[in-house]
């Protein structure tokens, strides 16, 4: 079993690189925003309006505390509230492996947001296919932190299988990124073959 | 500023709420008094004048006029938010959260709280004279609505030279209000801290007041609402009214947990019709000492304007309306327990916000003491509107609080 390392600091670069990608002063809707983290960050690096929705309610409650804006809500039903185009950018960051419905999600942020940035572990990163394929193991890495009687992600996806997607539903790659184990962060293009497998998680910016 | 919870009740008598604010500011001492030229017009149709408002102001009004807090009080509330009872002697019905240090912090904010329109605590309602007949009102009061109790305030507002609100808060019925004032004068209002409420009065809730209503008007006392012509009062019939309403107040949780079948000053019970039960003894009480703090007939009123709250109704049944291109922050708080403004009526709110793009944080309190907790210690509900109101105050130009941090 691969051990993982002190992940926060990979979040953390996750994080800073999400928030690069958005531009100042833009109106932002983080799903998934935990205790928010990428809010406060967003907020005050890149002074955007910025508001978050979350499963939790004591991670809303959080957030709360600390002056953002969060509202409790489950990515899978309350994103029909939102009105078309409610935002410059709507992020999804690390949560879609979790959702019930992947695809409607991510339709649903297609449709608020100008532009939506998703970023989840890739399930074809090496080690994973290691530790599934030679140890036998459900995998478990800095992006995997959780064993699997744990764990809240049900629809895990190689980097090949979420463009596959993309490319079902028309959404337009605007960007891509790999992050690797030493949280190097690597832009990449078609063919996926390399991404696909040493990625440890992937950053995409989508628009329709 | 002195700290206001070292005043006395005589101090705060004979140094009226006006004492506090800017000399130049306000001449009335508490009372708000608005003469025939200036009727308030209802929601009936009807209008209403002369009438007067009573308030109570904490802390002090800063140069820009930007630090001001409305605070609306419940149905049975009054503008005694933070300062000792006239009638009862106990404290205001807000301590932890209006007060110096508290997360409507008095070093910090101006907080106006006045009584409603309709009320019995110094502002005009059936209780007071009709200038006309120079009897009570009593029936022919109008009956008030939620917009009509906002009105007031705004003329309120305007009379103490104050052009708009950091922020309206209130819990219950003070919600209600707080949601009426975003949705009627947006511009007039920075940020609403709509806490334990709904955007229309359920069925279940007009059902309950319902209830109330006739208990009052089944006493004797209460002669067709002309009581105080015959020097009666009602005090049986609105003690029952106030005992069925705190009943819904409540949680079964709470309820057993504090009351449970416990015996009153006895060990076994007597077969007979006295308080055996703790929970009988503790409502009895509840309905007596209320009767000696509030009017029947106000009860009657206040209680009617709440039924007719339907925001949505006002808006072609599109609640998303009610808040269209606001600017307004908001913040809405529910409790696990409340059963009488169950969460499901915050997350309502909460979708139509999110429909009008607003601003919208909503966070649910997990607790078990019901309807009544937005009245309690709950420290999770301070923290978190501790933390919202310093970024509302960050983003309006307000200075940090005492401990200097927005964090």
């Amino acid at each position: 079993m691969i051990k993982s390392k002190n992940s926060p600091d990979a979040k953390r670069s996750d994080l800073l690189l999400i928030a690069n990608m958005v531009t100042p002063g833009s109106r932002v809707l983080d799903v998934g925003c935990g205790d928010g983290a990428l809010l406060e960050m967003l907020s005050q690096e890149r002074q955007v309006d910025s508001r978050g929705m979350e499963i939790s309610q004591s991670g809303v409650n959080a957030c709360v505390a600390r002056g953002l804006s969060a509202i409790q809500g489950d990515a899978d039903i309350d994103l029909k509230t939102y009105p078309d185009k409610a935002f410059d950018y709507v992020i999804l960051s690390q949560t879609i492996q979790a959702t019930r419905n992947p695809k409607h999600v991510l339709e649903e942020l297609l449709r608020i947001g100008q532009r939506v940035i998703v970023s989840f572990p890739n399930f074809g990163y090496w080690r994973v296919r290691l530790a599934l394929g030679i140890g036998g193991h459900m995998p478990m890495t800095n992006a995997l932190t959780q064993p699997w009687y744990v764990t809240p992600n049900i629809h895990f996806c190689t980097v090949s299988d979420f463009l596959n997607l993309c490319d079902e539903m028309n959404v337009h790659i605007e960007k891509a990124y790999a992050l690797s184990r030493t949280d190097r962060i690597y832009p990449f293009g078609r063919p996926v073959l390399f991404a696909n497998l040493l990625a440890e998680e992937a950053i995409f910016l989508l628009s329709q | 500023m002195a700290d206001i919870k070292k005043e006395t009740p005589d101090e705060s008598e004979d140094n009226p709420a006006g004492r506090r604010l800017d000399p130049e500011l306000v001449s009335a001492a508490g009372i708000a008094v608005f003469d025939h030229s200036q009727p308030l017009k209802l929601g009936s149709g009807a209008s209403l004048a002369p009438y007067q408002i009573a308030y109570q102001t904490y802390g002090t009004l800063n140069k820009a006029r930007s630090n001001v807090v409305l605070v609306c009080h419940a149905l049975t509330g009054d503008q005694h938010v933070a300062t000792t009872h006239p009638v009862t002697g106990k404290d205001g019905w807000w301590p932890r959260m209006v007060g110096p240090g508290c997360p409507i912090d008095t070093d910090r904010f101006f907080v106006i709280c006045s009584n409603v329109i309709g009320g019995c605590m110094g502002t005009t309602g059936p209780e007071s004279i009709h200038p006309e007949t120079g009897l009570p009102y009593g029936l022919n009061f109008p009956v008030i609505t939620i917009g009509d109790m906002v009105k007031a305030q705004v003329n309120l507002i305007d009379q103490l030279g104050i052009a708009d609100l950091f922020c309206v808060i209130g819990g219950s019925m003070g919600g209600m209000q707080a949601l009426q004032w975003a949705s009627s004068y947006p511009e007039r209002v920075f940020s609403a801290i709509p806490i334990a409420t709904a955007a229309r009065h359920s069925s279940q809730n007009i059902a309950f007041n319902e209830v109330g209503r006739q208990a009052i008007m089944a006493d004797r006392d209460w002669h067709s609402g002309n009581y105080q012509r015959v020097n009666a009062r009602p005090n049986k019939g609105l003690a029952v009214a106030r005992m069925a309403a705190h009943i819904t107040y409540l949680s079964e949780k709470a309820l057993q947990r504090k009351f449970g079948r416990n015996l009153q000053d006895r060990d076994q019970i007597t077969y007979g019709f006295e308080a055996d039960f703790q929970i009988e003894s503790y409502l009895r009480h509840q309905g007596f000492t209320f009767v000696d703090r509030f009017d029947a007939n106000s009860y009657l009123y206040i209680t009617r304007a709440m039924d007719y709250f339907d925001l949505e109704d006002d808006f072609d049944s599109v609640l998303s309306n009610a808040f269209k291109d606001t600017k307004t922050r908001f913040c809405i708080v529910s409790f696990t327990s409340d059963w009488l403004f169950p969460t499901s009526e915050a997350r309502h709110i909460v979708h139509a916000l999110n429909a009008a793009s607003a601003n919208v944080s909503f966070v649910e309190i997990d607790s078990d003491k019901g309807h009544d907790a937005f009245l309690l210690d709950e420290p999770e509900m301070f923290s978190t509107l501790r933390g919202f109101l310093n970024s509302a105050a960050q983003a309006r130009g307000l200075s940090a609080d005492k401990a200097g941090s927005f964090a």
